[in-house]
């Protein structure tokens, strides 16, 4: 278990990196980038999950299996969005008969 | 083994107290992951009706106040780096800086509430609560339109649900604080507390961009 202190200035860094990251997620929006613009929110909105999981939630500190075990329910959300959105994206790629 | 002496760092089930706090956190650490599987199916049931009803969701989305959202996302933020230096705070048996974040904590996430109210309110006042008197302008698909009201009011209303737990919870901790229950050689609650808190905050990460700015640039399709 984490016997670990971070210091005042690293959480102030952190803490100013998700305020800016917010700040520039904000303006990114006002930009027309197409599809890219799903991908840029979503991106930066995962860079900041790992910001706040790895320094405020101390998961750097975690040991293996903490973090094995957190893997595994993040891999059972993805089986959740992934498969779901498989059946969504591709129904009608394929007639059905006597539809 | 020899016998210790029981005191909440140690309890007699276990052997030390940073074994006890590892058992501690990966309780809370499950419960999270219960919670992300949670929120994960009404994020899956967005994505999906956002795909199917693609204009309208952006025509909807786009009525959201952005500045608002992106202010509250500030809030948040400001109260998981006060909350971060509680439980630091707890860790170096500083009881009087301890005292003092909770309350940050404490009205940065009652702000985070109220500005969320105020958006709310904002929303019976435009028609844009699903229900009798439902209308969006500038589509005449108010079915799906009504759709992303009922999801966004679901979303926000459960997260807000969180925030009201999470203030809650570090209310008792104030108090037991005040009753001296903390030290250095015992803040487990404290951080606990922590990573309900920071949880409930990535789950506002996710929702900001998704709700409010996503939708911004849509290409309608006629």
């Amino acid at each position: 278990m984490d016997e670990h202190i971070d210091s005042v200035k690293t959480y102030a860094a952190v803490f100013v990196a998700l305020l800016f990251l917010t700040f520039a997620t904000t303006m990114v929006s006002t930009i027309d980038l197409g599809p890219l613009n799903v991908v840029a929110a979503l991106a930066i909105a995962a860079i900041k999950m790992m910001l706040v999981a790895l320094f405020f939630m101390h998961l750097r500190h975690s040991t293996t299996i903490m973090k094995v075990v957190i893997g595994g329910g993040l891999l059972w959300l993805g089986i959740l969005l992934l498969l779901t959105l498989a059946d969504f994206t591709t129904r009608g790629w394929l007639p059905v008969p006597g539809k | 083994m020899d016998s210790h002496t029981e005191t909440l760092a140690l309890r007699e089930q276990f052997e030390t107290p940073s074994q006890q706090k590892e058992a501690s956190a990966m309780g809370m650490w499950i419960f999270l992951v219960t919670e992300v599987m949670f929120f994960g199916g009404m994020f899956l049931a967005y994505t999906v009706y956002r795909k199917a009803f693609a204009d309208v969701f952006s025509i909807a989305s786009n009525t959201l106040n952005v500045v608002i959202g992106a202010v509250n996302t500030g809030v948040l933020i400001c109260s998981s780096f006060t909350m971060v230096l509680a439980v630091r705070a707890a860790r170096i048996g500083s009881r009087r800086l301890l005292i003092l974040f909770l309350i940050l904590t404490m009205l940065l996430g009652t702000a985070f509430l109220g500005i969320k109210g105020y958006e709310w309110n904002q929303k019976f006042q435009e028609h844009h609560v699903p229900g009798a008197t439902f209308h969006l302008e500038g589509t005449a698909q108010q079915g799906p339109a009504e759709l992303f009201f009922s999801l966004y009011f679901m979303m926000t209303g459960v997260h807000a649900a969180h925030m009201v737990v999470g203030v809650g919870i570090l209310m008792t901790l104030l108090f037991q604080t005040f009753a001296g229950k903390y030290g250095a050689e015992y803040y487990t609650p404290v951080d606990m507390a922590g990573l309900y808190w920071h949880f409930v905050d990535i789950i506002w990460i996710y929702l900001f961009p998704l709700l409010y700015l996503i939708g911004r640039h849509h290409h309608l399709h006629g």
